[in-house]
């Protein structure tokens, strides 16, 4: 039973190499606003990089026809990236949601694998191993190269949860010599041999991964865990004398040394080698206080020393111990009283944290919180962290929402500046511009006429349309005198008529004759005038747009503001409400832990004490024991004086009772010996 | 003895797993976060609309322009600062932290400005300081015509790229 709980736990607190964020470089790109939000993610600035994302995805989708957008090439990818930014930014559900649509769709199967092995990743981390599998299921043909390992060794883990052992151990094992998990694929097959009940092998494994050598503090801290597991293992079988070689190779500046310091000392101490089990025991009660394995110290080194019969220094050490679980005990009550009073919440929402990628790393060295020290356990939980980070995330959105919110009394203001601004000048534009307007369309649809008849022209040829003004006029002049003539004939002279007749040959032929000039030229200015026009057109576009924009810079906002302003204030509401649960939880189970260790050092402190007076017992037991034996001594030797009083020499019996009296030595003067 | 060990090798296991005590349940957690997910959706989604009111009130499409920076020869160059000027006024002036140098590094491109300009053609001058990987510092400007027509105008800066020049920057409009 034991050993079924022991592997559980190991295989609960399996080492996960695998960053959450998938997106670590830029493709080539295909849009600007892509590669912005690529540049908040890269900072850890997920909120900015999904909302940019979305945003762009949103006008993208908006287009009448997208494939011809040039976006249209990475839209896979910037799928897989939204994706990728929720899940870095712990929105599991929409991510998910997000691949699940990638993988029911009819892109590349090479697409569609990757989507599914992501989803099958959000799954595994959710502790769904049964779902995961599901999905893995759907990966068909092979996976890209670069995702190969990562799929198998996903796939192993999975195995492992599920309890297919035997096929977890086969994938571990086609990538046991891949650098990628170095480290990690080792100590999963030792877990998963374990688990299979392949002993021997599992031993093997774990002992290579015990020797590797890497210089990767991930690799260094596994190593150390494959050594403590496997001494745990050996004492559980028995073998104390291999579990001191395993408890040994455990480094002393690692995660997992102070536990391995314990346990060498409880393996000499099994074999009952006192001394030797004070050796690692003293070391480690010098260490950091707060650590379970230091406390427990701090019982077990009185313990040997009454073993060895130093009652007195164990009764000096349960002293020392005892104070020290006091000052701790009174440590832990004020730190209770600090988180319930909200100081650790302040802590975890310090803007100088905000800068730090290791933030909760490095609380526990802040000075005003001292009570992180004794939950460094429960922070590196997955469920503790993951409730700070929401907390923070709350406060994050918390000062985002604030922000809007000025922002839109800042643009309310900036609407009513412009209407007051625009509202009085815009009536006399107007007047001027519908008078403007009217020429305009005057002037465009004579350009309109001319153009018609020159295109005419080209068809028929009509003289007449290029004569000049001078000549139109000399034409109407003419055609008035032949009017007169013919209304009065006595005026109407052979000469006047053939003047008449040779003025209009003149006219006919001085426009016929220059026709083609006169066409060429005809176009060359209808060409100039359209350069006008195009310009004309130009600026009345311009000046439309600029009045629409105008009237637009204002009109139109009232509900849209009113609306966003309303979302708002809901939306605070409900932050306001889930941070302060999402606090609560924080706190109650910080205090919970607190409490425990709290528990425990009164439990400690209950044992020192009746530990101290068994010491004080055993102590006085043996003054009187060594009293009773030293008067029966005394009371021998007297005896042999008497029996040889007759033939004894003074002189000797005197440096006998001189002998007697230096060997009255005090149990805790023995013990300092 | 046998006790004790057995006592020993379940408090080195076990320390983990009383972390949840009975007052606060995995559910209770479970069910904040999923909360929190919804609410984090909410808010991007309103942002989302903030941002497009936000842009449409104050950069109107016919008058909006926005300059982008990015690096291409990430490798052998440390960016220190950058100014960029517009008819000889300074409109942007940024100095570099270490996580945005690293973005840029990877990929990503800083929006570094957006503003307002007419429509027509304006100088922009950029400049920049570095490090090289000789670890000398390098100073460098470069000017670009901007032609503002009536749609939005988006100008990417290129520092370091195949086509730099001797200034090592590339102008290239979106």
């Amino acid at each position: 039973m034991l050993r079924i709980t022991l592997f559980t736990i190991f295989f609960l607190s399996a080492f996960n190499a695998v960053a959450e964020n998938t997106i670590d470089k830029a493709p080539e790109l295909k849009d600007i606003f892509y590669g912005e939000s690529l540049f908040y993610s890269f900072q850890d600035k997920h909120f900015d990089a999904i909302s940019k994302l979305d945003a762009e995805l949103g006008q993208f989708y908006a287009l009448d026809n997208p494939s011809l957008d040039p976006f249209n090439q990475q839209i896979n990818f910037a799928e897989f990236s939204v994706g990728s930014f929720e899940l870095a930014y712990r929105m599991h559900n929409r991510a998910g949601r997000a691949i699940k649509a990638i993988m029911e769709s009819s892109l590349d199967q090479s697409i569609r694998n990757e989507a599914a092995y992501r989803l099958a990743q959000i799954f595994y981390r959710k502790n769904q191993a049964e779902n995961a599998l599901d999905i893995l299921e759907n990966i068909k043909g092979e996976m890209s190269e670069e995702l190969r390992v990562d799929e198998i060794y996903l796939r192993a883990q999975v195995y492992i949860s599920t309890g297919k052992f035997s096929e977890a151990i086969a994938l571990l094992k086609s990538i046991e010599k891949d650098e990628k998990y170095d480290g990690f694929v080792l100590y999963n097959l030792g877990i998963a041999y374990i688990q299979n009940d392949e002993e021997i092998k599992a031993i093997a494994v774990l002992d290579e991964m015990g020797k590797m050598r890497s210089d990767e503090r991930g690799v260094l801290a596994l190593k150390d865990k494959a050594n403590l597991t496997l001494a745990s293992r050996m004492l559980e079988k028995g073998s104390p004398e291999l579990a001191k070689q395993y408890f040994s190779r455990v480094r002393l500046n690692g995660p997992f040394a102070d536990r391995a310091l314990l346990g060498l000392g409880w393996v000499n101490a099994s074999l009952g080698d006192y001394k030797k089990a004070l050796v690692p025991w003293r070391i480690l009660e010098k260490r950091e206080i707060t650590s379970e394995s230091v406390q427990e110290s701090m019982l077990a080194v009185p313990y040997a020393y009454g073993k060895l019969d130093y009652y007195g220094q164990a009764a000096l050490s349960y002293g020392k111990a005892m104070d020290n679980f006091g000052s701790e005990i009174d440590r832990l009550q004020a730190s209770i009283k600090s988180v319930r009073e909200g100081k650790f919440l302040n802590v975890v929402l310090d803007k100088q944290s905000e800068r730090d990628k290791n933030w909760l790393h490095n609380l526990r060295d802040k000075k005003d919180t001292p009570e992180t020290r004794y939950i460094l356990s429960l922070m590196a939980s997955n469920d503790f962290q993951q409730s700070l980070q929401n907390y923070r995330d709350l406060a994050e959105l918390r000062t985002r929402l604030a922000y809007w919110l000025t922002s839109l009394d800042v643009y309310v203001e900036l609407i009513n500046i412009r209407r007051e601004y625009y509202e009085p000048l815009l009536p006399v534009v107007e007047k001027q511009f519908k008078k403007l307007d009217a020429r305009i369309r005057v002037r465009m649809s004579q350009r309109d006429r001319l153009d018609q008849r020159l295109k005419s022209m080209v068809i028929a040829r009509r003289p007449d349309y290029l004569a000049t003004a001078e000549e139109r006029g000399i034409q109407d002049r003419l055609a008035k005198v032949e009017l007169y003539l013919s209304s009065n004939p006595q005026h109407y002279s052979a000469e006047i008529r053939q003047r008449i007749a040779r003025l209009k040959g003149v006219l006919h032929w001085q426009i016929n004759n220059s026709y083609h000039e006169r066409l060429t030229k005809a176009y060359k200015e209808m060409q100039t005038l359209d350069v006008y026009i195009t310009n004309l057109n130009k600026a009345y576009r311009s000046f439309v747009r600029t009045r629409q924009a105008a009237t637009q810079s204002y009109e139109g906002y009232d509900i849209t503001i009113r609306r966003l302003k309303t979302k708002i204030q809901a939306d605070q509401i409900k932050v306001d409400g889930i941070m302060a649960r999402q606090g609560r939880l924080i706190e109650a189970l910080a205090v919970n832990e607190l409490e425990r260790r709290r528990n425990q050092l009164e439990e400690y402190q209950i044992k020192a004490r009746f530990a101290l007076a068994e010491s004080y017992d055993r102590a006085t037991k043996k003054q009187q024991k060594d009293e009773e034996e030293k008067i029966l001594q005394k009371l021998e030797q007297n005896k042999m004086l008497e029996q040889t009083e007759s033939v004894g020499d003074e002189s000797i019996e005197g440096e006998s009772v001189k002998n007697d009296n230096a060997e009255e030595v005090s149990p805790l003067q023995e013990a300092d010996q | 003895m046998r006790k004790l060990i057995s006592y020993f090798l379940m408090a080195l296991f076990m320390v983990s797993f009383n972390l949840l005590a009975a007052d606060v349940t995995k559910e209770q957690i479970r069910g904040l976060d999923e909360q929190v997910q919804d609410i984090k959706k909410d808010v991007i989604d309103l942002t989302a609309e903030l941002l497009q009111l936000e842009e449409k009130l104050l950069f109107p499409s016919n008058s909006q322009v926005a300059l982008f920076v990015s690096l291409a020869d990430s490798e052998n160059l440390r960016l220190d600062s950058i100014q960029i000027k517009l008819e000889n006024k300074v409109l942007a002036y940024h100095l570099y932290t270490f996580r945005e140098l690293e973005a840029m590094q990877n990929g990503g491109v800083q929006k570094i400005y957006t503003g307002n300009i007419r429509t027509g053609d304006h100088k922009l001058v950029v400049s920049y300081t570095a490090k090289a990987s000789s670890g000398g510092e390098m100073k460098r400007s470069s000017s670009y015509t901007l032609k503002k027509e009536v749609g939005p105008r988006f100008v990417e800066i290129k520092i370091g790229g195949p086509d730099a020049g001797e200034q090592g920057l590339e102008f290239k409009d979106w």
